[in-house]
């Protein structure tokens, strides 16, 4: 890749959703500000090659995406009221480039629009990797694993609806941030365990792409944000799965689970700075939110040198306070294995059981019996619960760790 | 921007009557901060009658168009700045009411 190429594929990371954020308030549509944008862009990599890099290229950039938006604007303007709008622009788009102390602003205001509750989850997601991840419509149809006919689909109705609905390309009020800022929460959690685990037998195990563009957007959030304690909790949560990331799955592919893990792996930089964002929300005395409480989770693993030494109490501990946050069986399930650690697996396989009911269809529930039947010597009833498990699991390294277990089982005990 | 709020009633499992003068309320601060048009609370499902005129031949039968357990019992026309404080019109009218609410932008208002 040439010097040039680089700085564009650079100048694009970082000023795409900025670029097109500004274009889109001040136009009220999101096709026209990424057409603009996407056209910019190209300009640009010509213009750069014969002239040098411009000294501010977010600013060349939003004015160039302006100028295109306006002269599309132009040619469409059958329509009187759009005629008006661009007559109207023409005046702004000509001054001087904005002061970039608008900059943050404008992009939490594209978080917050494409993430906003009247949309589908599934769209608010791919809307958000769109329009402020600046993935392509290709790149998130195969990241989520359907047709990119059905993605653009998905995309262009999120789009349509916001238009039509009258979405607003504003932060929501102080009295109903914490709703909205849980939904862009929700969206980059998403974001982020399609990456770690992905959903699929078909795709990578782990999508490096995916997790960093949710740590990066969650970045951005937290700079807008930096008092929110969820956003902390988020971020820091993150950045503690991340940083185990390249212990996770063997040469082999298959799934390394955290007490086998090589903890010289483990990328201390990213750990020292989630375990520093946990001791901030901790420092701040306030109650902590899920997120905070899993980050806190996550801080008392990768603190322990060994899986030996891991403080299990602890970790029970913030489960139970979890429990009363979020009585979800999934929860339920995550602290009876921890339970499993601090009082037998006899006591948590009690727990386990009891959560049948809901969770019959997750792999995760099969997998967590399999290990606690094990280790109680019931070996048939361990195979039977490995088979349900391996059954339901969508992840290859998964699948591979889980067959792994099992075929162990066959052969100590040669009942197969 | 204008908005339709539908008020959603259910004959299968209906909202319980309005807190007296709820809606009264609702309505009074809805015209006083300047979001008004027009409301109105529709008679029973058994009330509607169905007009089809298409085929040249009018044919009028009894009954609602829809045979479904969901109906429309009552709306607001409201004109608001965007679909936030539509959401929020709205959830100060669910509350009066008592009932769900289906928040919908006029494609255009004669």
């Amino acid at each position: 890749m040439s010097g040039l190429d680089e700085v564009v594929a650079r100048v694009h990371r970082d000023e795409w959703a900025r670029v097109v954020a500004t274009i889109a308030r001040r136009f009220g549509d999101l096709d026209v500000a990424e057409d603009a944008t996407a056209e910019a862009f190209a300009t640009a990599v010509e213009r750069w090659r014969d002239d040098g890099l411009p000294p501010n290229p977010g600013a060349w950039l939003t004015t160039t995406a302006g100028r295109k938006a306006l002269d599309r604007v132009r040619r469409e303007s059958r329509r009187d009221e759009k005629q008006r709008q661009a007559l109207m622009l023409g005046d702004q788009l000509s001054g001087p480039p904005e002061p970039t102390g608008a900059v943050g602003d404008e992009r939490l205001r594209l978080v917050f629009t494409c993430a906003h509750p009247a949309l589908a989850m599934e769209s608010r997601v791919a809307l958000t990797l769109r329009m402020v991840g600046g993935l392509t419509v290709a790149e998130i149809a195969r990241a989520f694993l359907v047709q990119e006919t059905a993605m653009a689909q998905r995309i262009t109705r999120a789009k349509a609806k916001i238009r039509a609905a009258g979405i607003p390309w504003r932060v929501p009020e102080a009295d109903d941030l914490p709703t909205r800022v849980a939904g862009v929460l929700a969206v980059l959690y998403l974001v982020f365990n399609e990456g770690y685990l992905a959903t699929s037998a078909d795709a990578d195990p782990v999508r490096a792409d995916l997790t960093a563009e949710a740590v990066r957007l969650t970045r951005l959030v937290r700079e807008l944000l930096p008092d929110d304690g969820e956003v902390a909790g988020l971020l820091a949560l993150m950045l503690l799965i991340e940083a185990r990331r390249g212990a996770r799955v063997s040469p082999h592919g298959e799934l390394v689970t955290l007490d086998q893990q090589d903890r010289g792996a483990w990328d201390r930089d990213l750990v020292a700075e989630g375990h520093a964002l946990v001791r901030e929300r901790l420092a701040s005395g306030r109650p902590p939110g899920r997120y905070q409480l899993l980050a806190a989770i996550n801080a008392v693993h990768t603190d322990a040198r060994d899986a030996r030494d891991t403080d299990w109490s602890q970790v029970v501990a913030l489960y139970d306070q979890l429990v009363r946050l979020d009585p979800s069986p999934v929860v339920a399930l995550n602290r009876a294995v921890a339970v499993g650690e601090l009082d037998g697996p006899h006591v948590a396989l009690a727990q386990v059981d009891a959560l049948a009911g809901s969770l019959d269809g997750y792999h995760a529930f099969h997998a967590a019996r399999a290990d606690l039947l094990r280790r109680l010597g019931r070996s048939a009833d361990a195979r039977a619960a490995y088979d349900r498990a391996i059954d339901l699991a969508g992840n290859s390294a998964e699948s591979a760790y889980l067959r792994r277990r099992r075929d162990e089982l066959g052969t100590a005990e040669g009942d197969a | 921007m204008h908005y339709l709020l539908s008020v959603v009633d259910d004959t299968a499992n209906p909202g319980p009557a309005d807190e007296p003068g709820a809606v009264d309320r609702f309505n009074d601060q809805l015209k006083q901060d300047g979001y008004w048009v027009f409301a109105g609370g529709l008679q029973t499902l058994d009330t509607a009658t169905v007009v089809d005129a298409r085929s040249g031949d009018t044919t009028v039968t009894d009954g609602p168009f829809a045979e479904t357990k969901e109906y429309l019992a009552g709306f607001w026309v409201i004109e608001a700045p965007d679909l936030d404080v539509a959401l929020t019109l709205a959830e100060g009218g669910s509350r009066a009411c008592r009932r769900k609410i289906e928040v919908r932008p006029f494609d255009g208002i004669a």
